[in-house]
């Protein structure tokens, strides 16, 4: 092997990217990694469209009066952050863009079972952006990403059938994604990748589509209902004809709080797969890790009435919500517990994705806990509807979700685009990403408890200086988004080539070369070992068989 | 692959479909009280259950296929009963009457 | 040296239904079937939500939705059933033939299943004709009047929304079936089935019965609701 750096723009072996050019190659590709990378590029765009308007939210918070916008504008701040976050960066993710990549990868397999429809779920994706948006451009919604009813459905003056429409639409790529993934890991799996040898992630993405095809109808129709009875002014959720507000909760809540599974389902298994490779150790415990994800997948359809204590729902039903919202956290745990004694007596390096793995196992950590903080039913009286929700939820989708999906980019980013990345600006950025986060939204769990309601645009003056630590830490945040995003567009020219396995990790995707042929595989592989065994693979290095 | 059932088996099949089709009618017709709804979502049932088995040829099928039709009757039911749990015991509140 | 898709002999022995991504028909079939039936999972969901809120509203106002009873035709409404259980012993039949490659009676039974689609939507069509006539439409302003029961007029409109919305989301999937049919039909007329591929008229087949089934439900929760009370 030569030890004179490659010219990066010497000619490429064929792989994915090279192998056709030209927009009709990439509009209508069947090949799961293009349909990847539209994905990553289409999710990025959201995501920073969803960020301009956390930053108008964050700069209005620098001071106590309502003076930047008035309060129906703020309303439509928050309600576009949550929308455009929610259901067109967090939901699609990391199952469309690395469980698109690496599923079939992982299980051994030339593509999903259907690439067609796979396709098809990124243009209805586009399509559902394109309504929300929109809906910006129009005007904007402020009804909350709830759209609580009867303001939602009858009294607010806004594009809600614009916004709902287009998340109507991107539950349809969701469903696809999800029935794609469950039929390639029944049918698909390459001889000898049995269940129980299967990558965390693959189970991971499993358990997520799971939930997506069972619970994403739900939401369709319930908003199908409120844009119908916004159209024909009829009375299914106005109190004032007879209708129940709360069922309008109780549909829209049982999907959308299995709908938070799905955006920390995938997280957790890129944790599993960045914990084993950076401690050079097998998954401790990997029946319960992968148990623990199906066991979220289904105790999550139980517990949504824990965002309906205070809202009229009976107290019984709290109860019971309550109890099994406790339940809930027992799998997530398992996963922590899972997590840490890997590390025990590991051979840990700190490359960046180890970096972020950290980061979520700590963040989320806390998350997970002040959701019990939540469920609580008495300390729940006190705190919902208070910042102190607003710091739960972040620290979970944030904390967890995107440093998992940052540690994912980074960990696989040798392998679709075949460059290494620059270590020491990651690093820099990681930590630009910790801390901001930490300095974003530790001081909101304060200000919820001392009382500073969420969605409001003015605040008592006492909450300011917390409120100003807040603001700095989001642009510290903000700051160490952009600099990935310039440093990965950049390697894609001058960053030094990966080679197949820069990471020396085990897994079929590592055995291919960087960036992946089309068909992934040269011939079928046939699987013999375990997953994670990397104590056959450190033997193999150290005595250089 | 899989048995392919005869042209007399379905004849059947849609015959005590079409039966079941006039007692659902009929039945709707006696007093019952609560019981009435009970009857007609039980037959409904009944009658869901063979063009599942037989006209799907889930009978036929793998248990993984199985698994799968029965998850999402299973799932509707948990959404439909959870529901319940609210709407039911609001009225075991004092000032809560809803049902 | 061999494509991606193996040695050219090795190409000819498959059939030319076969997508690359996959080892064999079987594996294909297979999936295909499972695929269908995580969709149908996912509708099961989305009546089933419409379903629940039914249900709530339905034990929130007993006599409003008994008194609905009223104005419902059961007579089409076991009618359509009927007529749709017949379609489905066609469709069942259509599959059969498929299987065994019986192209003539496949083409027979596929028209006679899309023409028993075709009329269950006259039937409907006539049934929401009667509605607006004896002005029970309250989705579109104004052609809502319950001076029957005016005491439940309320309510009523409530029902009257979800006889609409659940009627007419069946429906559309009604017109999306029939738009499959066509296809299957065209395709079948091509001579692209056999009884080595012939499985979009199976899937398609799962989707006809299930749409089916959710009628199946619908039938009694709609149009016999109290048929047998005494109202105030």
């Amino acid at each position: 092997m030569s030890t004179v750096l490659q010219d990066p723009r010497a000619v490429e072996t064929p792989n994915y990217l090279n192998q056709e050019y030209g927009w009709k190659s990439w509009l209508f590709t069947k090949d799961h990694k293009r349909i990847a990378v539209l994905y990553i590029i289409s999710i990025t765009a959201m995501f920073f469209i969803g960020g301009i308007f956390a930053s108008l939210i964050r700069v209005e918070l620098l001071t106590p009066q309502g003076d930047l916008v008035n309060s129906d504008t703020y309303n439509k701040f928050f309600t576009m952050h949550g929308i455009v976050m929610v259901f067109f960066f967090l939901i699609p993710s990391i199952p469309a863009t690395l469980g698109n990549f690496f599923v079939p990868m992982m299980i051994g397999a030339k593509d999903l079972a259907f690439p067609r429809i796979n396709l098809l779920s990124w243009y209805i994706y586009i399509a559902g952006a394109a309504f929300a948006l929109a809906a910006v451009v129009l005007g904007g919604v402020d009804t909350g990403w709830t759209f609580y009813t009867p303001f939602s459905s009858t009294y607010s003056n806004t594009f809600v059938i614009t916004a709902a429409v287009g998340v109507f639409i991107a539950g349809f790529s969701s469903i696809l994604t999800g029935l794609n993934f469950i039929v390639t890991v029944h049918k698909m799996r390459a001889p000898g990748m049995t269940w129980g040898r299967l990558p965390l992630f693959v189970w991971a993405n499993y358990a997520t589509s799971l939930i997506q095809v069972l619970g994403t109808p739900v939401v369709a129709i319930t908003l199908a209902l409120v844009g119908l009875e916004r159209a024909f002014h009829i009375g299914i959720f106005d109190p004032a004809i007879g209708g129940d507000p709360i069922l309008f909760q109780h549909m829209f809540w049982f999907y959308s709080h299995p709908a938070v599974y799905i955006m920390i389902l995938p997280g957790m298994g890129v944790i599993s797969e960045l914990v084993t490779c950076y401690s050079r150790k097998g998954i401790f415990g990997y029946p319960f890790v992968a148990g623990s994800s199906l066991g979220i997948a289904i105790i999550g359809f139980l517990v949504w009435g824990h965002h309906m204590f205070v809202t009229g729902m009976s107290m019984y039903a709290s109860l019971y919500f309550s109890l099994l919202s406790f339940l809930v956290a027992v799998p997530s745990a398992i996963k922590v517990f899972n997590w840490t004694a890997t590390m025990f007596r590991g051979s840990i390096s700190f490359d960046t994705p180890m970096l972020y793995a950290f980061g979520f196992i700590g963040l989320f950590t806390i998350g997970g806990l002040t959701g019990l903080f939540l469920a609580t039913l008495g300390v729940d009286v006190h705190v919902t509807d208070t910042y102190f929700v607003v710091a739960h939820f972040h620290y979970v989708m944030v904390g967890g979700m995107v440093l998992a999906y940052l540690g994912g980019m980074h960990y696989w980013w040798p392998k679709i685009s075949g460059r290494l990345y620059p270590e020491g600006w990651a690093k820099f950025a990681c930590l630009l990403v910790f801390a901001g986060f930490n300095l974003t939204f530790f001081p909101q769990f304060i200000l919820g408890y001392l009382g500073q309601p969420r969605r409001y645009h003015a605040y008592a003056p006492e909450f300011q200086v917390l409120n100003v630590m807040s603001t700095a830490g989001a642009s510290i945040l903000g700051l160490g988004y952009i600099i990935p995003l310039i440093y990965f567009l950049w390697s894609m020219k001058y960053g030094p080539k990966a080679g197949n396995n820069p990471w020396r990790a085990t897994g079929l995707e590592w055995q291919t070369s960087s960036p992946p042929p089309t068909f992934n595989f040269e011939k079928t592989p046939i699987v013999t070992e375990e997953a994670y065994s990397y104590h056959t693979q450190n033997q193999k290095e150290t005595h250089g068989g | 692959m899989h048995e392919i059932p005869s042209v007399r088996t379905y004849v059947t099949i849609w015959a005590i479909l079409t039966v079941m089709t006039f007692v659902t009618y009929y039945v709707a017709q006696v007093e019952l009280g609560a019981w009435n709804i009970v009857v007609a979502l039980l037959i409904a049932f009944f009658k869901m259950m063979l063009v599942i088995l037989f006209f799907m040829n889930v009978k036929a099928e793998s248990p993984l296929t199985k698994l799968f039709a029965g998850a999402g009757f299973f799932w509707m039911i948990l959404l439909l009963g959870q529901f319940f749990i609210d709407y039911v015991s609001r009225g075991w509140m004092p000032e809560g009457k809803l049902w | 040296m061999a494509d991606a898709h193996g040695t050219v002999a090795e190409h000819a022995e498959h059939s030319p239904h076969l997508r690359h991504h996959f080892d064999d028909m079987a594996q294909q079939f297979d999936s295909a079937t499972l695929g269908m039936w995580v969709f149908l999972l996912t509708e099961i969901m989305f009546f089933g939500g419409m379903f629940g809120a039914y249900t709530v509203y339905r034990g929130m106002y007993p006599e409003a939705f008994a008194s609905t009873s009223q104005f419902m035709n059961p007579f089409y409404g076991a009618l359509n059933t009927a007529v749709l259980i017949v379609s489905s012993l066609t469709m069942a039949l259509a599959v059969r033939a498929s299987r065994l490659g019986e192209q003539k009676m496949l083409q027979l039974f596929l028209i006679l299943t899309m023409i028993f689609g075709l009329a269950f939507l006259v039937i409907k069509g006539f049934e929401y004709h009667e509605h607006w006539v004896d002005m029970k439409v309250p989705i579109i302003g104004g052609h809502w009047n319950y001076s029957e029961f005016p005491q439940f007029a309320r309510q009523a409109q409530i029902m009257f929304c979800f006889y609409f919305f659940m009627t007419g989301f069946h429906a559309l999937h009604m017109v999306v079936r029939l738009g499959l049919m066509t296809t299957i039909f065209v395709m079948a007329k091509r001579g692209t089935f056999s009884s080595s591929y012939f499985t979009p008229v199976e899937i398609s087949g799962l989707y006809w019965h299930f749409v089916d089934i959710v009628w199946i439900f619908l039938f009694p929760l709609l149009y016999l609701i109290g048929r047998t009370k005494k109202l105030i």
